[in-house]
């Protein structure tokens, strides 16, 4: 049960965005620019950046939702598994496993981000806005994580709403459905 | 030094705002809107919850600057924010203000660490669930800021008259900064 009352067919985060719209809207608009708007990181990297994250702060909701987001970009469903188990042997670049390891750091506590970390970036062909974004997207999950968990949000009861989540994480982004959410009402 | 390139000479976010403000900008609008914005909560103590949870994420940037902010929304009763800081529990705020505190305290070590219990707790003390939603978002959103300010290694002044004059203008409300003139 959330602590606060929350739509019941509306579980994780999606509940607390429609309990309260006017902060929803901002943070709606960051993660829309941070993981949908141009970049030189693929939607998918950026995703697998929100999974580690997530998966960091144990937030079950986020993790789930963001590994089915960044499967569904990547066209399989390895890469996310992978790291989450162990960044340095997982089937991705240099420069993103310089980034995941940035995003992990951030998540632990921004004091945790070293200069030798961001230089290994960088010599991996990292920019600065690729940085900056890693390190931003990282903390926006900080928030998401402790918001969802924070509040006590309902975890699905049919695992296959992740699937018809992340299809529109893919499809239509992170903005608001203009027609809202009524129509996942049983 | 900055881990990025941000404009030099500028402190914490205001240098990372300026670098990118496009993400700035909903930055910016959400501090406003959490901090500013309607709520049976006043924007001091809002500002509190914000220092308070800086504090505990040891954000030196974010605390100094938001507990200047909140000594300037208290105005007479500014030595209440040091009080919160040093030792929240004994501080003259309300209970029903410590039980936020204590619940915002937990949200930043992880929110999983908020139990139903805290949640009473509050409650009894009169808080309603838009103040528990509040306080939650608010101790999150600054989880994401301090780490934001921090691990970009942004610009850290040491000199207490500069977050004084950043409480002034804080207390007024959040306009994203402009790019200085070149």
């Amino acid at each position: 049960m959330p602590y606060i009352p929350l739509e019941s067919h509306l579980p994780g985060i999606t509940g607390l965005l429609e309990y309260s719209k006017e902060t929803a809207e901002p943070i709606r608009n960051l993660t829309q620019i941070l993981l949908r708007g141009p970049s030189t990181l693929s939607e998918g990297d950026r995703e697998l950046i929100a999974t580690i994250v997530s998966h960091g702060n144990q937030c079950k909701f986020c993790t789930t939702a963001h590994t089915a987001a960044a499967d569904l970009y990547l066209g399989e469903n390895d890469t996310a598994q992978k790291i989450k188990e162990n960044i340095e042997t997982a089937p991705v670049t240099e420069k993103m496993k310089a980034l995941l390891t940035i995003a992990k750091l951030t998540g632990q506590s921004g004091k945790n981000v070293t200069t030798a970390q961001v230089e290994r970036a960088k010599a991996a062909g990292a920019t600065d806005i690729e940085i900056h974004d890693t390190v931003l997207i990282a903390a926006l999950f900080c928030l998401y994580n402790r918001y969802v968990d924070g509040m006590g949000t309902a975890l699905p009861a049919d695992a296959g709403y992740y699937n018809i989540l992340a299809d529109r994480l893919v499809n239509h982004g992170y903005t608001r459905l203009p027609q809202g959410y009524d129509h996942l009402k049983k | 030094m900055a881990h990025i390139n941000v404009p030099e000479g500028v402190p914490g976010i205001r240098s990372l705002v300026m670098f990118r403000p496009e993400t700035g900008k909903p930055l910016y609008e959400l501090a406003q809107v959490l901090l500013r914005g309607e709520s049976t909560l006043s924007p001091a103590e809002r500002e509190l919850i914000a220092a308070y949870v800086s504090y505990r994420n040891n954000c030196t940037f974010c605390y100094s600057s938001h507990a200047a902010a909140a000594r300037c929304l208290y105005e007479d009763d500014e030595l209440i924010v040091d009080e919160v800081l040093k030792d929240m529990q004994q501080a003259p705020v309300s209970d029903k203000l410590k039980a936020l505190l204590n619940i915002a305290g937990k949200v930043q070590v992880l929110g999983t660490e908020v139990k139903q219990a805290d949640i009473d707790a509050a409650k009894n003390l009169g808080a309603t669930d838009r103040e528990l939603h509040d306080t939650v978002l608010i101790a999150a959103s600054f989880s994401m800021f301090n780490r934001y300010v921090d691990g970009l290694a942004s610009l850290t002044p040491t000199d207490p008259e500069a977050y004084a004059e950043m409480g002034v203008r804080m207390a007024k409300g959040y306009t994203l900064p402009q790019q200085p003139q070149q």
